[in-house]
């Protein structure tokens, strides 16, 4: 485990950090991500990343399935990374 | 705006998206600051398994959340379990909010396979109770360190909250301490809120200010020591409002996000709200998309139109809502004042004078009034 790290490498493997839920609420109309007595409410990118979250793939999985996805998306392997490392300092998710 | 001829449409009420189910408020406790009422002792019958169900199902259809199972102590209901799994199965992310008294590996275990997500285990502890504590001594306390570690070998996220006042605040750095030994999620160092059970003994718990600020610089250090180490426990120190010069939001607005239901299945829009003289509806009465939307008490302190000067006029308003109306109605017995800890507030002098007193208490631990049946029922007058 190297839990410490800052900048996210290609070849960590991102999940949530036990106890943090991600799921749809229709009220909302939004993902959000539940934790101990907090809430945030997820944008549309913030979701689509999250999705890809799940221990298994690394994120250099989660990069190329997105630009498949969202070919037009410029800049899309910087916004990922970001949004990773601040998903990272935010506790929200743990990379082995 | 009320005399320029037309007026913005009211913002949408959005849904509730916490909900408190105060479960029962039976409890093996009696902290002197509980935020219980004071006439608890004299409250009806609780509500049923089947009913808090219905009660979880409407508003997890309005859109609430997150769910707090609280009290007095919600292990003291036998159907805990049934009710978290409800609840679960529901979509809500499930908290449990104990004393750990009562607390079984064996229950951790169950309430786990029931799915819930999350404990929270409180230290509402007397000056004794946390020397006690930290010294490691006496069963009640060696309990709870036992329970907070199976907590985390079951694999939940734990809070610890720490109601801190004048006989205990100038231990929290050993607080800290312990509570990163036993590996909290995060730790609420809050100073107890003088409702209910504190309000009547303020004196004996209101911190003085030396003892505020030692206490937030000890924290402060932690915070910057835990983050040079990459460690994720979070520290939330809360401050009591009386050292302040504006109110806090309270519950981010009346009926704005948060819906708390009594054991007797009254509605509130805020857990100490059933002091005010206001009645407020019941989930045995009415549905609860009545009683968020429409009814009278969730309502009533809603918007602004219900505030007198010098909320009215302010251009802080939207900031604050002129802050706690239990606190306006309780120090100057009237609900829509402006919350006296506001320095605009023409009661602001109650609160200087608790600070003045906070200089020189000498009260001692022995001489609060404990929360329990027996004081309770000589205050509740029915
Ligand atoms: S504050 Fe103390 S006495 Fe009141 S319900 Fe909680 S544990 Fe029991
Ligand atoms: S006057 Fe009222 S609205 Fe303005 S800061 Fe004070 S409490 Fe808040």
């Amino acid at each position: 485990m190297s839990d410490n790290v800052k900048t996210p490498s290609l070849d960590q493997t991102p999940r949530l950090r036990p106890g943090y839920r991600f799921q749809w609420e229709p009220a909302q109309k939004a993902h959000v991500l539940l934790y101990p007595e907090g809430m945030v409410k997820l944008n549309d990118s913030a979701s689509e990343i999250l999705k890809l979250v799940d221990g298994e793939r690394k994120v250099a999985d989660i990069i190329d399935t997105l630009k498949a996805r969202f070919p037009a998306a410029a800049d899309i392997d910087e916004d990922i990374l970001g949004f990773l490392e601040t998903a990272h300092a935010q506790f929200w998710i743990q990379f082995t | 705006m009320h005399n320029s001829g037309f007026s913005l449409p009211e913002p949408i009420q959005g849904p509730p998206l916490w909900l408190l189910a105060e479960l029962t408020y039976k409890c093996p406790l009696q902290c002197p600051y509980c935020s219980n009422p004071l006439d608890f002792a004299g409250h009806g019958e609780e509500l049923t398994t089947a009913e808090w169900v219905t009660v979880f199902k409407q508003a997890r259809e309005m859109g609430a959340a997150q769910l707090g199972f609280s009290g007095g102590e919600p292990l003291v209901r036998q159907d805990l379990a049934a009710l978290i799994g409800e609840a679960r199965n529901l979509g809500y992310y499930t908290n449990l909010i104990t004393s750990g008294i009562g607390l079984t590996e064996k229950k951790i275990a169950a309430f786990k396979d029931a799915g819930l997500d999350h404990i929270q285990i409180s230290f509402q502890a007397s000056d004794a109770e946390v020397n006690n504590l930290l010294a490691g001594s006496q069963k009640a306390f060696d309990q709870k360190l036992k329970m907070a570690r199976a907590v985390k070998a079951h694999g939940y996220p734990m809070v610890l909250n720490f109601v801190t006042h004048r006989h205990n605040i100038d231990q929290i750095d050993r607080i800290i301490e312990l509570c990163i030994a036993l590996e909290a999620d995060a730790v609420e160092l809050a100073t107890c809120q003088f409702y209910g059970w504190a309000e009547l003994n303020r004196a004996g718990l209101l911190p003085s200010r030396a003892q505020l600020e030692r206490a937030e610089r000890i924290t402060n250090e932690y915070r910057d020591k835990l983050a040079a180490e990459g460690h994720h426990c979070k520290l939330i120190f809360v401050t009591p409002d009386y050292y302040e010069e504006r109110p806090k939001p309270c519950m981010g607005g009346w009926g704005s996000l948060f819906l708390s239901v009594t054991p007797d299945g009254t509605a509130l829009p805020c857990h100490s709200a059933r002091q005010l003289p206001i009645k407020f509806p019941n989930v045995r009465e009415h549905s609860l998309q009545h009683i968020w939307y429409d009814s009278f008490g969730f309502n009533r302190f809603r918007g602004d139109d219900w505030m007198p000067e010098p909320c009215r006029s302010c251009d802080e308003k939207e900031r604050d809502f002129g802050g706690c109306r239990c606190q306006a109605y309780l120090l100057t017995g009237d609900a829509s004042q402006a919350d006296p800890v506001c320095a605009k507030s023409a009661h602001h002098d109650v609160i200087l004078a608790a600070r003045e007193e906070a200089e020189t208490s000498t009260l001692a631990i022995d001489q609060l009034s404990f929360r329990n049946d027996r004081t309770s029922r000589l205050i509740c007058k029915g």
